[in-house]
């Protein structure tokens, strides 16, 4: 017979200061992790979403279709399928890495797919004029992509890319299916032990508005000064 | 110094120029003018290797900008072929297009270092001595966004300049100009092409300047040169009918 929650709700209170206190530590602990993943995984979203702007844009036969047929598969399939199968398929190719180095890869290459494509928008708002200048000067490919065309992208690509970090900061609990111990899978161990889930996952959630919204707010003051594409 | 011969170019259906022959020696100041469409722009485009010939030959200073020897055949010119055959031709363009995020300074040196080779002091030199020449030696350290279009031209033609080309391209330099504007980069034109021997080709709608500017005068029409002649004759008495009426149009305008 089910125990009636007006019972329950009278033996605990809704909400225990000490207990709440008592599960900070661990869930800030999780919370570094979180941030490693997530400033490690922004790192490698940046960098490999740059490689596929650039390559896309250099239309080398073969190579761009490949990459095309990358970004659009992993656009196209759940994140969470994705970090499963590079969980699990990786080792059978003799890859075997910390569910830790999974999320930041998984995460990374996701993301880079979508930052690319903002990548891409910077790159194309520069007027086709600039390349014309940098052609007419016989300035080298290499040397047109450094000082004339990334400078001019880069400034205005930064807010979207900031939004891109911040909601990957979001996604890193879904790591918790390959036993990484971010802030929601500690809030769930710590609640599983007491069965009292409230104050931790409270608390999880606490944590993620602490630094997402500080943190969205400094991308629109970004977004303000440079302007978006 | 320039030969273009038998040179198509299509875009689509579209034929812009077809089976255009013509020659321009070196030292000569040549302005093409003809109604919008008839394919002068075209040619800049085309020395400038900004847009490739779908057929004929351009040759500048000697050396075949589209096709280069391989094996005792022609084949179609790669990349670094045109790269060092390029390197004596400069551009300026209507919309100035300097590099918003250098200074002057960085705009005219960054080729002729990353080109050229020249050490940053000999470079800068250049920059400073150029831009006596187009009478802003202030704005050196000035970003280009923060000066009139006016000034901006002036500064392209130094940056290109800076590469000491021997062949000078001027594509409607000053048709994204405020008006009070136009008539002092004109003369900075004149007075480049009294101080140097640089071969240069001009598509303007600037009558009065292609007149006392100009060596020779080629009128387009529809992708064909329809006449060639001394400013003098071409606009005093030009033989076709095509060219009377577009002067006049252009009179009128004006």
């Amino acid at each position: 017979m089910p125990v009636p929650s007006s019972v329950l709700a009278a033996a605990a209170p809704v909400w225990d200061w000490g207990y709440a206190l008592e599960v900070l530590p661990d869930l800030l602990r999780a919370l570094v992790v979180t941030i490693e993943i997530t400033l490690l995984g922004s790192a490698l979203a940046m960098a490999l979403g740059l490689v596929i702007a650039v390559l896309r844009r250099a239309r080398i036969p073969v190579l761009d279709q490949v990459v095309w047929a990358f970004v659009e598969v992993v656009r196209s399939t759940p994140l969470l399928v994705q970090i499963f199968f590079l969980f699990i398929v990786a080792p059978r190719f003799g890859l075997t890495l910390s569910a830790f180095l999974v999320g930041v890869l998984a995460l990374g290459v996701h993301y880079a797919c979508y930052t690319s494509e903002v990548y891409r928008a910077g790159i194309d708002a520069v007027p086709r004029g600039q390349w014309e200048a940098a052609t007419a000067l016989s300035l080298p490919h290499s040397r047109t992509w450094t000082a004339v065309i990334l400078p001019q992208a880069l400034p205005r690509v930064l807010p979207a890319l900031g939004n891109y970090v911040i909601s990957m900061f979001k996604e890193v609990p879904l790591l918790l299916a390959i036993g990484v111990v971010e802030v929601v899978n500690a809030a769930r161990e710590a609640g599983s032990q007491t069965f009292r889930f409230v104050e931790p996952y409270t608390i999880a959630g606490l944590l993620f508005l602490a630094l997402s919204y500080p943190a969205s707010m400094l991308v629109r003051r970004l977004e303000r000064r440079v302007g978006t594409v | 110094m320039i030969v273009f011969s038998a040179v198509e170019k299509r875009y689509d259906d579209h034929v812009v120029l077809s089976e255009l022959d013509f020659t321009v020696s070196a030292g000569e100041h040549v302005c093409l003018i003809g109604p919008s469409g008839s394919g002068k722009t075209t040619i800049l485009r085309l020395l400038m290797t900004l847009e490739a010939a779908d057929g004929g030959t351009i040759h500048v200073g000697g050396e075949c900008l589209t096709h280069m020897l391989r094996g005792g055949r022609l084949v179609p010119a790669d990349e670094k072929h045109v790269r060092e055959v390029r390197k004596r031709i400069g551009m300026v363009f209507q919309q100035f297009n300097l590099f918003p995020n250098m200074t002057v300074r960085g705009n005219l040196v960054e080729a002729p270092t990353r080109v050229l080779g020249l050490s940053g002091d000999e470079a800068n030199a250049r920059a400073v001595e150029l831009l006596e020449l187009v009478g802003l030696s202030e704005k050196i350290d000035a970003h280009p966004t923060r000066l009139s279009g006016g000034q901006q031209q002036r500064v392209a033609i130094a940056r290109a300049l800076a590469m000491r080309p021997d062949v000078l391209l001027l594509d409607e330099v000053t048709s994204a100009l405020d008006p009070e504007l136009v008539a002092g980069v004109l003369t900075l034109l004149r007075d480049i092409g009294e101080r140097t021997d640089i071969t240069i080709l001009c598509v303007t709608h600037e009558m009065g300047f292609a007149q006392d500017f100009a060596h020779r005068v080629l009128m387009f029409d529809g992708g064909r040169v329809i006449e060639d002649a001394p400013p003098s004759k071409l606009f005093a008495q030009p033989d076709h009918q095509r060219t009377r009426d577009f002067l006049r149009a252009v009179i009128d305008r004006a």
